[in-house]
């Protein structure tokens, strides 16, 4: 993981109120998470499997979507090579906001086994990261926990204020 | 929207170049929204057919040979495992199989048989996977549901045995560390009992579709100068005419002593390698069955070794090490030092799912090999489409990387 | 005074080896022993120098000189029907003797045997390419431009394959440490962000065994977390993760932990 914090509360923490829009709109918007296919490595098909008949990801609601201008959130699942991380940070720019990011897998959370040259250490070092999902490969059941975490995380937040940007620098 | 601020310049994927010859420069970019992985292919196209498709790759490269100069022998294992991570165990057999031989060593017989079965589990969740992903580039979602279905059989079955379902390191240099869970060979018969008639159900939904034969005949033939130049192996070589497998030719573990037959086709276009691919299923069913008869009678003759007997490079049974003294010493020396192999240098092929993936070894005495260089069937198979793109059309494209069943562990290690 | 490191082999070293140990050989055989690679050998030796020749694990190894590789190959291809050069890479001697070693491994399918061609090539020099001969040398020789910076002529498209095109460097080498040089380490942060995001983004974190009681979101403390900015404890309670909130979400079933059901049948 990077070594700066990126600060996702609002409010220092404090528990924030919700007005009915708010509820309604997140409701909507975790409910429909339009899920960026971005596997890259062993943890892709993991997720692929996820998506699969024994572990359906439709019931969520999440359907994979190719194009990162229909997509809310990208879930990185596999190893991220230096050589791809100017595409990533291209295609995260490309997210129209509401977006999220979950990172998958260890390779994704940290660089994983793969302490070398050429492995960038954590996805969070190139774009912020809402959700990180330990395991290698993580269980289909971990993503979907983790999706389902991701969304209790969406209807707690503010509608309008949820994409201040999170900057990470 | 906020933007913060970076270095990245626009740069607009699909130009049209204002020249007089109409070509247009495609790029078919790292992320796809196929299952097979961060390939870059860079097509030049004249209206809608390719002249020049140049493949880039390396963007899953993480320096696996050099980490393998690093790290022991056993360590490395588990790395072995991420290259073709569809059927992890084929990569552990073939560098467990490299090292064997290295150092000179025998495997136990039920050993042998545990490693067959765990080969051609894999052998069947790699074409199981192969189609499904296959199938759902050219837009049949049904066999995607239905192959991963029976792939998550044959899941359980794995994580049964040895815990994890994807990433296994099942098999160590000089054997298994586990003999087979008690309910395996059932589990195992129940799923080949079916898998028969789920053959049959997919090659009723796609041999004579009118779509599939259209979009997979003809198209991405491969000759047969080119396959040998190119240095193709498995399926993509049995389909030009060369009916080479290395299981027959330079037969590994107890592979002359199974009866299986080899299919081959000399068409060399993507339904031959289909095609291929399904019979393929059919006769590794075939093998586990009289894998499951050879483990039946490992057992009443009661040979019961599960690792291979070297005290210098082997660690002793658990049972050893946990009562006496001198396994436990020798056990704590390898695990922290690592065995040191001869000096001398080795190259194995094993016949994986996708090819002949083969380990070039070599030692100079040391715990880390001094040069280690993984031989991927994927590499080749993904340099290929530079000669075989041209003349074809864009949805072509998405078809012959299905059938050439690339897996970019493998290609960039 | 500090340890003294050698510059060009930094990969890692054991760190006891006994003084008076001397390492095995793996057995060579001598190539008269099989009738195949002895003729194959007699057929070479009349129109090449063959500086060795040995059969380890069943394979034949030639060493050749470096100059006559498209010659040798050609030779083997089209006289003795090696028809697949499955592999071909290169081994860095730098530290010990200043050269690196090529090899060719070839295939023949009817004799089903295989071939090793061992060439040395010196630092900066160019070695012939054998891409005319097969094809698939082209990616490989590639490769090997690519991680150890060998200079192939002839070649139709020399350049890197696995390390992206801007790369400084020769990751295979024994000189270049494993965990990247220090334009390996900053290579992202500087092409996205530029060099002065370096001290924002932070250098990174390789040390695989650092622990840190107050890591940023409390992973090691997993099951018990505390909120953030509070004080951690050795008993922190036992902090369950609830999948909805307390008052249930609209139109969502209510998940009810106790009334959950196992599903241990994996062929259901």
């Amino acid at each position: 993981m990077a070594q700066h914090k990126v600060n996702f509360t609002q409010d220092g923490g404090l528990p924030v109120a919700l007005t009915t829009i708010d509820k309604v709109v997140n409701w909507g918007r975790s409910n429909s998470l339009w899920a960026l296919t971005y596997g890259l490595a062993c943890c892709g098909i993991e997720m692929m499997a996820a998506g699969a008949s024994r572990y359906d990801f439709d019931r969520f609601g999440t359907i994979f979507r190719a194009s990162p201008r229909q997509s809310d959130v990208m879930i990185v699942a596999g190893t991220l090579t230096k050589k791809h991380s100017e595409f990533i940070k291209r295609l995260y720019d490309q997210m129209t906001e509401p977006r999220w990011v979950i990172s998958m897998g260890s390779c994704a959370n940290t660089g994983g086994m793969f302490n070398t040259y050429a492995t960038v250490q954590g996805v969070d070092r190139i774009i912020p990261v809402d959700l990180y999902l330990p395991g290698c490969a993580p269980r289909p059941e971990t993503l979907q926990y983790g999706v389902m975490l991701l969304q209790k995380k969406i209807r707690a937040n503010k509608a309008s204020k949820a994409q201040k940007a999170k900057r990470l620098m | 929207m906020a933007q913060v601020k970076n270095r990245l310049r626009p740069f607009f994927e699909n130009i049209t170049y204002e020249r007089e010859d109409n070509e247009l420069v495609l790029n078919f970019g790292p992320q796809h929204p196929s299952a097979h992985g961060q390939l870059r292919l860079m097509l030049h196209l004249q209206q809608e057919q390719i002249v020049k498709a140049l493949p880039d790759v390396g963007y899953l490269h993480r320096g696996m040979e050099k980490m393998a100069e690093n790290m022991i022998y056993n360590e490395f294992m588990p790395t072995t495992d991420r290259m073709d991570y569809i059927a992890s165990s084929s990569n552990n057999y073939g560098f467990a199989l490299a090292v064997e031989k290295l150092i000179g060593l025998e495997v136990p017989r039920r050993a042998k048989v545990i490693r067959m079965m765990i080969l051609e589990i894999n052998r069947l969740m790699s074409h199981l996977f192969w189609l499904a992903t296959t199938a759902l580039d050219i837009g049949a979602m049904t066999i995607f549901l239905y192959a991963f279905r029976e792939r998550e059989y044959l899941m359980d079955i794995m994580e049964g045995y040895c815990g994890a379902r994807l990433t296994h390191a099942a098999i160590r240099i000089g054997g298994v560390p586990l003999d087979i869970q008690p309910d395996f060979l059932e589990q195992l018969r129940t799923f080949l009992s079916k898998l028969d008639n789920n053959i049959k159900d997919y090659e009723d939904l796609l041999d004579q579709n009118r779509i599939w034969r259209m979009r997979m005949e003809g198209v991405g033939v491969i000759s047969k100068e080119m396959a040998l130049s190119w240095g193709c192996s498995g399926p993509m070589l049995r389909a030009s005419g060369v009916a080479w497998d290395l299981r027959k030719e330079e037969p590994y573990e107890l592979y002359d002593e199974v009866e299986f037959n080899v299919p081959w086709s000399d068409k060399g276009d993507n339904f031959a390698r289909y095609r291929i691919y399904m019979e393929e299923m059919r006769e590794s069913a075939k093998i586990l069955y009289q894998c499951i008869e050879m483990y039946e009678k490992c057992e009443r003759d009661g040979q019961t070794e599960l690792m291979a007997h070297a005290p210098k490079y082997i660690s002793a049974p658990k049972l050893d090490i946990m009562t006496q003294n001198y396994s436990l010493m020798q056990h704590f020396v390898l695990v922290t030092q690592g065995m040191r192999p001869p000096v001398g240098e080795v190259y194995v092929a094993t016949e994986s799912p996708k090819g002949e993936l083969g380990y070039y070894i070599n030692s100079q005495g040391g715990p880390y090999p001094y040069r280690l260089k993984l031989r991927a069937p994927s590499f080749w198979h993904t340099g290929i489409l530079i000669d075989l793109l041209p003349g074809h059309y864009i949805p072509d494209v998405v078809s012959i990387i299905g059938t050439t069943n690339i897996v970019f562990g493998e290609v960039d290690r | 005074m500090r340890a003294y490191k050698r510059k060009d082999d930094v990969q890692k070293k054991p760190y006891y080896t006994d003084r008076f140990w001397i390492a095995p050989q793996v057995p060579k055989q001598d190539p008269s022993s099989d009738e195949v690679f002895a003729a194959d050998l007699e057929a070479l030796k009349e129109k090449f120098e063959i500086v060795d020749a040995y059969i380890q694990v069943e394979q034949l190894v030639v060493y050749i000189n470096s100059k006559d590789n498209f010659e040798v190959i050609k030779f083997l291809k089209e006289e003795r029907t090696y028809d697949q050069l499955t592999e071909m890479s290169a081994i860095d001697w730098l530290a010990k003797k200043g050269q690196f070693e090529i090899f060719y491994q070839l295939l023949s399918m009817n004799k089903r045997k295989r071939i090793r061609v061992k060439c040395f090539v010196n630092e900066n020099q160019a070695i012939e390419s054998v891409e005319k001969l097969y094809r698939s040398a082209d990616w490989a020789e590639r490769e090997m431009f690519d991680m150890f910076g060998i200079e192939v002529n002839n070649h139709p498209f020399l350049k890197r394959i696995l390390m992206p095109y801007d790369w400084q460097g020769h990751p295979l080498r024994k000189s270049y440490p494993l965990q990247g040089d220090e334009f390996a380490q900053w290579y992202e942060v500087d092409k996205i962000y530029g060099k002065e995001a370096r001290d924002i983004i932070g250098p990174e974190l390789r040390d695989t065994s650092r622990i840190d009681r107050y890591d940023s979101e409390r992973f090691a403390r997993l099951g018990h977390e505390v909120p953030r900015g509070a004080e951690v404890t050795d008993n922190d309670p036992i902090n369950p993760q609830e999948y909805q909130e307390d008052e249930g979400v609209f139109l969502i079933k209510k998940l009810k932990k106790e009334s959950s059901v196992v599903i241990d049948d994996p062929q259901r």
